[in-house]
């Protein structure tokens, strides 16, 4: 796969599009399997772990006919590369940092996401932009059931399918939506959402995941429970929950406009003006102003910027990708004046970013 | 602060229990409490009744024999898991099946009862045994939402299932 050509691409679950994406940012479903014939990851030794890989990249090959997924082997992938696939939320930061064989398939449009040997032998995930969990769940489950033909996955009755961690035991699934909250977090509005989520059992995280720090405003609500429910029960769940936070978003959001449309103007100017006039800047920071103009953008504070354009400089600007577009490595005060520099051009009338 | 009843360290864990009417208090260590939680877990299983709670001569020994436990396939032991928090293999889920019980609960409730979709390759009879789990599921929350018709047609199919699979329902409900 040309990791190159995917940096000039924004990636799927930042394609701006698909319903309520002003505030919904994507719709992920992941799915744990282990192959009933061999000791989970933590027991298994490198022999046994490249022995997985083979078998199942050559079944994955044959399951994934008709649709292209390239293989890559993370273990033999730079830093740098691991990092940015990390950006693009295709492998997980503990599949970037472990050691021995493992890998990653990725369909062409990176919807569709398969690691092998991270926590469990085989984590399933698919990725979509706006809310659009149906999509999510009737692809990753024809490709579960595609691969369930040629391998025996690790399954009890009373248990379902069984994985390494007892907290993805059963159905194994992940089913997690990410939201823009701005308005919810300007206001501290977000602290009743939380509880409210943690009374029915969905938990909340950063941007990438477990353990992540909420950056640029960005949260990601999914289920805990993985046992005793259906598939479509923990789907259904978080279609029910997220319609009402988005509501809270927008009202919290028309209801700052109406009471304060100078002050809230005032912040969105003043990012998007950091933003195209820096020096130099952080991840975080940029992350933060961008969070802003993103809102602004929807509230029609700013009327020459689009949302999948700011989308894709959220994603841009992370180092590793800042890094690759750059085509050099770079420490970290290079990197924020690199980055700057990016955001001036990119947002400066229009320009692609490329040097003038 | 109380002290344990079944030693002398602090009690951290105050259980009410009623047992045929009477109400019995409880105040436990740390320790002593999940060796409480194992021997219930234990006698409830083999029914026995005359199995009194704490036989208290055991209790280190046998907290050790829940550490050293290990699992006759991958050989992870039951201490090695709960420092790592991942386990060895599939099999685990039966060697420390009682162990992991409480736990399970914990996480997910105490429905520890899977009923989501299952490999097409389990044979017919399960299959049927998950779809009809999931469609008593279904009723209950339709139910729930006060959704009279779709629940009368979930009902129907339950009886349907039912009578394919014959006398089965006595032993999932």
């Amino acid at each position: 796969m040309d990791l190159e050509a995917l940096t000039e691409k924004s990636g799927e679950w930042l394609r701006g599009t698909g319903p309520e994406s002003d505030i919904v940012v994507s719709s992920r479903i992941r799915l744990a399997r282990n192959l009933a014939q061999y000791p989970f990851i933590s027991r298994c030794d490198d022999t046994t772990k490249t022995e997985i890989e083979t078998l199942l990249k050559a079944k994955m090959d044959e399951v994934a006919a008709g649709r292209r997924l390239q293989y890559l082997d993370v273990d033999d992938l730079e830093t740098l590369d691991r990092q940015f696939l990390v950006e693009r939320q295709l492998i997980s930061r503990e599949h970037a940092d472990s050691t021995g064989s493992r890998g990653v398939g990725i369909s062409d449009e990176e919807t569709l996401s398969v690691m092998i040997n991270e926590e469990d032998h085989i984590r399933i995930q698919v990725l979509r932009s706006g809310l659009s969990l149906d999509e999510c769940w009737s692809e990753i489950n024809s490709f579960d059931d595609a691969l369930e033909e040629e391998v025996t996955y690790a399954f009890s009755e009373k248990l379902g399918y069984l994985t390494a961690c007892p907290t993805n035991v059963g159905t194994g699934i992940r089913v997690s939506v990410m939201l823009h909250l701005p308005a919810l977090v300007m206001t501290k509005e977000i602290q009743k959402v939380f509880q409210a989520l943690h009374k029915i059992s969905l938990a909340v995280r950063g941007l990438y995941g477990e353990g992540s720090q909420a950056v640029g405003d960005f949260y990601q609500i999914s289920n805990q429970v993985t046992l005793g429910k259906s598939e479509d029960q923990l789907i259904q769940t978080l279609k029910d929950v997220v319609p009402n936070i988005v509501d809270y978003e927008r009202r919290v959001r028309t209801a700052l406009v109406k009471e304060n449309r100078q002050s809230l103007h005032d912040t969105v100017a003043r990012a998007y003006g950091i933003l195209r006039n820096a020096q130099t800047i952080s991840s975080e920071e940029t992350m933060h102003l961008l969070s802003s103009v993103r809102m602004g953008i929807n509230l029609g504070l700013i009327d020459n910027l689009e949302i999948p354009e700011v989308n894709e400089l959220f994603i841009q600007t992370q180092p590793a990708h800042l890094q690759k577009l750059r085509k050099s490595e770079l420490g970290s005060a290079e990197r924020n004046s690199a980055r700057a520099s990016f955001l001036r051009r990119r947002l400066s009338g229009g320009g692609s970013g490329e040097e003038n | 602060m109380k002290k344990c009843q079944q030693c002398s360290k602090p009690a951290t864990l105050h259980i009410t229990e009623i047992r045929e009417g009477e109400v019995q208090a409880l105040h436990l260590c740390e320790s002593c409490a999940q060796e409480y939680w194992h021997s219930e877990l234990e006698s409830s299983e083999t029914e026995d009744a005359s199995n009194s709670p704490f036989p208290m001569s055991m209790v280190e020994d046998e907290l050790e024999e829940l550490d050293s436990l290990s699992c006759p396939n991958c050989g992870i032991s039951f201490k090695q898991f709960r420092a790592q928090g991942r386990l060895g293999c599939p099999h685990d889920y039966v060697a420390f099946e009682a162990e992991l019980l409480p736990l399970l609960e914990n996480i997910h409730g105490d429905t520890a009862q899977h009923c989501g979709k299952a490999p097409k390759r389990a044979p017919d009879a399960s299959q049927r045994q998950y779809r009809l789990i999931r469609l008593r599921n279904d009723l209950r929350s339709a139910v729930d939402m006060e959704n009279y018709e779709e629940a009368a047609q979930i009902r129907d199919e339950i009886s349907e299932l039912e009578q394919e699979l014959g006398e089965i329902t006595d032993t999932t409900e």
